[in-house]
């Protein structure tokens, strides 16, 4: 009769206890660690249908972020630039280069090239990219060293508490409009505090963080 | 006990190594866990959509209408040329403000330089690494005599090798630009007898 529990079933309940609480503590910590942006998108670089690279056009020939991305400072969304653009060079540069192939395909059929698109915040936030950068964010600060990059890839988290870190405290990151589309910009920590605070004055910034300024 | 942080153990590792770490790079778009309000029946800018017949969200304008703010008149500002030719205006027809210039500069070097060069000598990068043999310097004689509205032509329609940058750089801009590369001109082929009499003493101390 004594031995339809065996003894070792006397430490069960501390057993579970400890073991459905290192397991409930790790699975929180994969949550926290994985279920977030930061893991989720930084990181993704997908395959382009042409090689283009960012590292050859925006940083060794010094073309200027606008030269392409023609629409960034207009309006919300920022182009990716049309067929037509490339063509402005590749009619004389690599004329016959089999990486470009695609390109004057498209430009001859009018068919736009398939590029894969990387930063895509949800539906349901509104973005602007004109606001941001005449207002002296740059684009690093949401992108990264795109200059840097041969295949673009996502850098930052573009999460909702990473436009907030921003939006809290804007000082910490305006510059002169004018050298938004610089990456390569560096500041001391003395004038970054001078020129953002002067900025946030002078332009009466209100980088809002009610709901429906991103949400509408 | 210890089987129990044996399976753990062996759980947590599988996991990182099928997972990896925070930034690792990936092909794989980002994972949308119940994704349909990430993802509505809307359409947003350069996207396909099936509903069009070209497969583009952002749709061509149809032939003969106007967006709206579109300029049309056929006025100087507008189309370069004297209403009703194909002459081209021979100045500027917008008010010339040390702003205009400077906008100028601005859209010139973002533009125009890498081909151009920004003194508008004809030697951008593409010429300098030889990509590109052929590129005008704007200090030309021939060009330096082209009127005002023939450059605005050129910007707005190419010429030659140079394809037209409409699409770009909007018709206040193609203003600012003339503007700019009338001013490079002027610092190229000028002289001192150019400078106004109560800024010669400045010219000598440089
Ligand atoms: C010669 C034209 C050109 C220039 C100059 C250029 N880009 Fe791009 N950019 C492209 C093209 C084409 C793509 C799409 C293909 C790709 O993602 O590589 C792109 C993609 C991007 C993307 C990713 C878009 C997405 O799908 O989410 C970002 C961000 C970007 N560019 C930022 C920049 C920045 C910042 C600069 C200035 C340092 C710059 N670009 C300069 C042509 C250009
Ligand atoms: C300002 C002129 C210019 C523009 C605009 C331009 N390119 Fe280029 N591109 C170049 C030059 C110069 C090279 C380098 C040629 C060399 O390596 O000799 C190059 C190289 C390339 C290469 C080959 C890269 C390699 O790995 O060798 C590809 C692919 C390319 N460009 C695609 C594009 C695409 C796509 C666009 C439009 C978004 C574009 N380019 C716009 C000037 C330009
Ligand atoms: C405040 C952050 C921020 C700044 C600054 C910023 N971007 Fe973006 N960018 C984003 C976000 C967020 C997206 C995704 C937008 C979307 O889903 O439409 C994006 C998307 C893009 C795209 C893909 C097309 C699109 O609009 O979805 C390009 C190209 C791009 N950015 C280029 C630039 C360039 C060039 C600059 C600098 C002149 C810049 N961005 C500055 C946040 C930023
Ligand atoms: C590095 C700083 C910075 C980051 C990051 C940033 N913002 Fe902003 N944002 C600003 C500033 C500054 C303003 C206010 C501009 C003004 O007052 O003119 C602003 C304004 C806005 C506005 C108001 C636009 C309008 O029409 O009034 C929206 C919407 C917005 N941001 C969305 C976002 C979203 C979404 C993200 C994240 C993807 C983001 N921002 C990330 C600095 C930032
Ligand atoms: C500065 C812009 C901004 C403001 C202000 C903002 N949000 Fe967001 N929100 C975002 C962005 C961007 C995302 C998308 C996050 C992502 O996809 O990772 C988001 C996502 C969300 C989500 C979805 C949660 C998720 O992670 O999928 C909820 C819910 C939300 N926001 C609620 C709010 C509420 C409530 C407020 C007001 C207190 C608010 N937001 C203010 C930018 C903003
Ligand atoms: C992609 C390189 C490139 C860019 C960028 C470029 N050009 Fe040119 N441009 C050329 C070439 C090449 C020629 C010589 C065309 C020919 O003679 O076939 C030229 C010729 C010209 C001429 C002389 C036309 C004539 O009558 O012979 C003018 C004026 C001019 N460009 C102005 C500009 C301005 C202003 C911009 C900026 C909006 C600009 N270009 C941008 C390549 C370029």
């Amino acid at each position: 009769m004594s031995d339809v529990f065996p003894k070792w079933t006397n430490r069960l309940p501390l057993l579970v206890i400890v073991g459905v609480s290192l397991a409930g503590t790790a699975a929180m910590a994969g949550v926290w660690y994985y279920l977030t942006p930061k893991y989720t998108r930084v990181g993704y670089q997908p395959k382009q249908p042409v090689a283009f690279s960012h590292a050859i056009h925006a940083d060794q020939l010094g073309l200027d972020c606008r030269y392409c991305h023609s629409t960034v400072e207009k309006s919300a969304h920022s182009n990716v630039p049309a067929t037509s653009t490339c063509m402005n060079c590749h009619n004389q540069v690599l004329k016959e280069d089999p990486k470009l192939a695609l390109v004057r395909e498209s430009f001859e059929s009018g068919k736009p090239i398939p590029w894969v698109w990387i930063h895509k915040t949800p539906d349901y936030v509104y973005f602007n990219h004109s606001v941001h950068v005449n207002r002296g964010v740059s684009c690093v600060h949401c992108h990264g060293r795109i200059d840097k990059m041969d295949e673009v890839y996502h850098a930052k988290p573009l999460s909702m508490a990473f436009c907030l870190d921003c939006h809290r405290e804007p000082e910490k990151f305006l510059r002169d409009p004018k050298l938004v589309t610089d990456l390569k910009y560096t500041v001391t920590a003395e004038k970054q505090e001078l020129d953002g605070k002067k900025f946030v004055h002078d332009w009466k910034v209100n980088s809002s963080q009610a709901c429906s300024t991103c949400h509408r | 006990m210890r089987y129990i942080l044996l399976i753990l153990g062996l759980a947590v590792a599988s996991v990182m190594i099928v997972a990896g770490k925070r930034g690792d790079m990936s092909r794989k778009p980002p994972i949308e866990m119940w994704d349909d309000m990430d993802r509505q029946y809307k359409l947003r800018p350069q996207t396909s959509a099936n509903l069009s017949p070209d497969g583009r969200s952002s749709r061509l304008p149809v032939e003969g209408t106007i967006a709206r703010g579109q300029r049309f008149a056929d006025v100087p500002e507008n189309t370069g040329r004297k209403p009703g030719t194909t002459n081209y205006v021979d100045t500027i027809p917008v008010a010339v403000t040390p702003a205009l210039i400077e906008r100028g500069q601005e859209r010139f070097n973002i533009n125009c330089s890498p081909c151009h060069g920004k003194t508008g000598d004809g030697n951008g990068i593409t010429k300098k690494i030889g990509a590109m043999p052929i590129v005008a310097t704007l200090h030309d004689p021939r060009i330096v005599g082209l009127v005002d509205g023939e450059i605005f032509g050129v910007i707005s329609y190419g010429k030659g090798l140079m394809s037209g940058y409409a699409a770009n750089v909007p018709v206040e801009d193609r203003w600012a630009i003339v503007a700019y590369v009338r001013a490079l001109q002027l610092a190229r082929l000028g002289t001192a007898d150019d400078v106004p009499a109560e800024h010669k003493a400045d010219l000598l101390k440089k």
